[in-house]
């Protein structure tokens, strides 16, 4: 027993030993890998070039002053002549310098003095030679500092230009007139500061609004119980494109109908102050608040065409308020002068609203044939007999599958252009129908299946995939798709946010107590009507504090999304960067770390407010 | 008439919860189910609403086979039979009358119940439901403002949204102190009485059984061991049902 113990602990020490030497080893390849070399920060010229960078960091280029300067120019020989060197007294009312000696050998150091000018000013003195006054040369440490009287002294070592003619010495004193002004630099930066704060405002809009929806398809919690027959899946799978597919057709053709009538703003109040009125009567009669009995045939057939004309109606309606806000658009845009944004804004709403009616109109008429065939297969699999059901199994699950090997077989055609339909159509088709096949031939006919799950890991994936690629590579692709610019950034960003958040969300949504949950089930709530009442109320918090993180990290990327085009100061910095021009970035960086830290402060307080 | 008929419940890790149980309920009855912890009365109420699916078994309720029902049939089932739990389940963020609302959810229409609109007549309902629990005055506060034994309350006036036949009520008054139990049973009591509800109450303490059950029924580790009168748990079925070391308190 104690051989035992004696045994176990030696071997627990080996253990820790090898893991140390692991470690060692491991750390040892690492400085290899990463090229750790301190001796490159001893040379000589790197810590020159940090000391020049560092002090143009220092000194960032937001404020100017006018500036007034006194140029005198001393006469000095180099060499000294045969005779000697004659110098003029100087006019001692007026600045003045005085060379001493007035005559030296290249190389030598000579003395400069100045009096009477402005206090406190500063400024180069340089060697200017005679026979080309314009090759004004340097000096090494040349820049006099005037004190209070306006005197200055300094010492200047000749340079390599000796002459017989006169020679001279000129000093530039400058000092600062009137109140600072900011840069051209300053202002730059601060009109795309403020670009990059909306930038970072509106990507995290369009990511907050598509995520909320995402995230409860991604909760575990909510999709395990979601369970149905395979006759139910079938038909809903062959449901949703078949939907999409009309409703496409009907909102282009609602369309097609309304081009006629948007031009006019009259027309457009008229339809967009009525129609509400009338879809609030219509839905009122097809959509009774009490529904305990079931309702006769012919009464729920109206209700449903009732529905459709209303929805109809409704995208009528869409389209008027697009043109209605175009119109009022563009007439403000060219009366409203300094408000002319707005204007523009209006537009572009008008704009977004065509876009996306036919997107919603094909989407909400997938999920109406999608729901309403998975409905007729789930009363199918709950009624019909047990052999006829196979066989609904059989043709919907085949017909499924080929829709959907089909479709993506469509997808690679389109990306690729192969060209070969056995490869991209009738071969994914007949897969994915014998897949199809097979599904409905292995499982039971009335079993019901996890589509929940399902949805949940393909959501999950996708999800995991887009958040693996940096939002920066995302802005690539986007300056590519919608040329460079702010817009780019905006939806990279916005795209990068869709999916965190709707990954953060979704786990807010896992972690809910789940006792309002069963109350809510309890009391014969629908699976949307638990999640309203039940679900959302709990989220409410985290998802207000997780989309102003998010809005904060949104602020931090879109500083650097513009170092690949995406817009914002990131173009700026790194333009300034590359020019070498140090006092400008460093305005830049301190105008992020500015932004950033309030962005950080509002947040916070915001956060505390609504939890 | 409630009939539960061999019912078994074995979870995923292989516990079995139930093993099978069968007793009835007449209609109108108090019928108090106890057991130590874990000896499956939760699971056995959520049985019942099919909140958990039974594994095998069969349960009979006012003549329809509520194993066998549809998820649309359930729903059905479901807004008749009223809930109230342990920890109560409010949703801590609404408020109270929206709690209160909730217990029609299985009535109203589901595209208008989005959006947060419930017909004048409900809205009138809930006010006086909360009204018959003595908490009208907290109508419009969020529910996790309230003390325990007025989110109970709450839990109640939510049950009798759904004009229910029967009420599960689990452990309804585990977390409350023993004034506020009595005040909670007393309600349960007198929707029993007045409404003809009938009531299955999961109970720990003895006396409140004999003080508001007609009927008893004991689990011990999933199986029914004791079904009869109040007054028939002597110290001997006592040991029966709580074990042989188990003492007396109450």
């Amino acid at each position: 027993m104690k051989e035992n113990n004696k045994k176990a602990s030696l071997w627990k020490s080996l253990r820790v030993g090898l893991a140390f030497l692991a470690g060692i080893i491991i750390y040892a390849y690492g400085f290899e890998i990463t090229k750790i070399d301190l001796e490159e920060l001893r040379s000589e010229t790197r810590q020159q070039s940090l000391v020049r960078v560092t002090r143009a960091l220092a000194q960032p280029d937001i404020f100017q002053y006018e500036q007034e300067s006194q140029i005198f120019t001393a006469p000095v020989y180099v060499t000294c002549p045969a005779g000697d060197a004659v110098i003029a007294e100087p006019d001692t009312s007026e600045p003045y310098v005085i060379v001493t000696p007035a005559c030296a050998e290249v190389g030598e150091t000579v003395t400069v003095e100045g009096f009477n000018f402005f206090p406190n000013s500063s400024g180069p003195v340089r060697f200017v030679p005679g026979n080309d006054p314009t090759n004004v040369v340097e000096l090494g440490n040349d820049t006099a500092n005037a004190d209070a009287e306006g005197h200055f002294v300094t010492t200047i070592t000749l340079p390599n230009r000796p002459s017989d003619d006169v020679q001279f010495i000129r000093a530039t004193m400058r000092r600062n007139v009137g109140a600072p002004q900011f840069t051209q630099t300053a202002h730059d930066t601060w009109e795309k500061i403020i670009e990059t704060v909306f930038l970072a405002l509106l990507a995290t809009t369009l990511g907050t609004i598509l995520a909320i929806p995402l995230s409860f398809i991604a909760a575990r919690n909510l999709m395990k119980p979601v369970r149905s027959p395979l006759t139910s899946i079938a038909l809903s799978t062959l449901g949703w494109p078949l939907g999409i597919a009309l409703g496409l057709f009907v909102v282009n053709a609602v369309a097609d109908f309304t081009a006629p009538f948007t031009s006019s703003i009259l027309v457009n109040i008229a339809s967009v102050l009525l129609v509400p009125v009338v879809l609030t009567f219509s839905l009122r009669w097809a959509l009774p608040q009490d529904d305990v009995a079931s309702p006769p045939l012919g009464l729920r057939l109206g209700r449903l065409v009732v529905l459709f004309v209303s929805a109809l109606i409704g995208f009528f309606w869409m389209y008027q308020l697009a043109g209605l806000s175009m119109n009022v658009g563009r007439s403000t845009e060219a009366s409203l002068g300094s408000f002319a944004f707005f204007g523009r804004f209006l537009v572009q709403l008008g704009d977004i609203l065509i876009v996306t009616t036919p997107a919603v109109g094909a989407f909400a008429a997938g999920s109406v044939f999608g729901n309403f065939l998975g409905r007729v297969g789930q009363r199918a699999a709950e009624k019909i007999n047990e052999g006829t059901v196979k066989i609904v199994n059989l043709i919907a699950s085949a017909a499924a599958g080929g829709t959907v090997f089909g479709l993506i077989g469509w997808l690679v055609e389109w990306l690729y252009q192969i060209g070969r339909p056995e490869y991209t159509q009738t071969g994914p088709i007949l897969v994915g129908a014998a897949l199809g096949l097979l599904l409905a031939i292995f499982t039971k006919a009335k079993d019901t299946l996890p589509t929940g799950l399902v949805i949940y890991y393909i959501t999950r994936t996708i999800l995991n995939t887009l958040r693996s690629v940096e939002a920066l590579v995302m802005a690539i692709v986007f300056v590519i798709a919608v040329g460079i610019g702010p817009f780019a950034g905006v939806m990279a960003l916005g795209l990068h946010t869709i999916v965190s958040l709707a990954k953060l969300y979704s786990e807010q949504v896992e972690s809910i107590q789940s006792g309002p949950l069963e109350a809510i089930t309890a009391t014969g709530a629908n699976r949307l009507q638990t999640i309203i009442y039940a679900v959302v109320p709990q989220i409410v918090p985290p998802y207000i504090s997780y989309t102003m993180y998010r809005w904060d990290i949104n602020v931090r990327m879109s500083t650097i999304i513009g170092f690949v085009g995406g817009g914002g100061i990131g173009f700026l910095l790194q333009q300034n960067i590359n020019l070498l021009n140090y006092r400008a970035a460093s305005a830049q960086m301190i105008a992020i770390a500015v932004v950033v830290s309030i962005m950080d402060y509002v947040s916070s307080v915001m956060r505390e407010k609504a939890v | 008439m409630l009939q539960v008929k061999n019912l078994t419940k074995i979870y995923d890790g292989g516990v079995k919860a139930l093993d099978n149980v069968t007793f009835d309920v007449p209609k109108g009855q108090f019928l108090a189910v106890i057991g130590l912890s874990g000896s499956g009365k939760s699971t056995l109420l959520r049985c019942i609403n099919r909140l958990i699916d039974p594994t095998a078994g069969q349960i009979l309720w006012d003549g329809e086979d509520v194993t066998a029902a549809t998820p649309e049939e359930m729903r059905r089932i479901r807004r008749k039979i009223g809930m109230v739990f342990q920890h109560f389940n409010l949703v801590h963020r609404s408020k109270v009358i929206t709690n209160v609302l909730a217990g029609r959810l299985g009535y109203v229409n589901p595209a208008w119940s989005l959006v947060n609109r419930f017909p004048r007549e409900d809205m009138d309902k809930a006010l006086r439901q909360l009204e018959r629990v003595g908490i009208a005055d907290k109508a419009y506060q969020r529910a996790d403002e309230l003390s325990g034994g007025q989110q109970q309350r709450v839990g109640i006036a939510r049950a009798l949204m759904q004009d229910p036949k029967m009420i599960l009520a689990d452990e309804p008054v585990a977390s409350l102190d023993p004034v506020l139990a009595h005040s909670i049973m007393k309600h349960l009591e007198e929707i029993n009485k007045n409404d003809g509800v009938t009531v299955l109450c999961s109970l720990h303490f003895l006396d409140l059984v004999h003080r508001y059950a007609d009927r008893v029924i004991a689990l011990n580790e999933g199986q029914l061991v004791f079904e009869g009168l109040p007054s028939e748990i002597d110290d001997k079925k006592f040991k029966d049902i709580y074990g042989r070391d188990a003492e007396r308190v109450g």
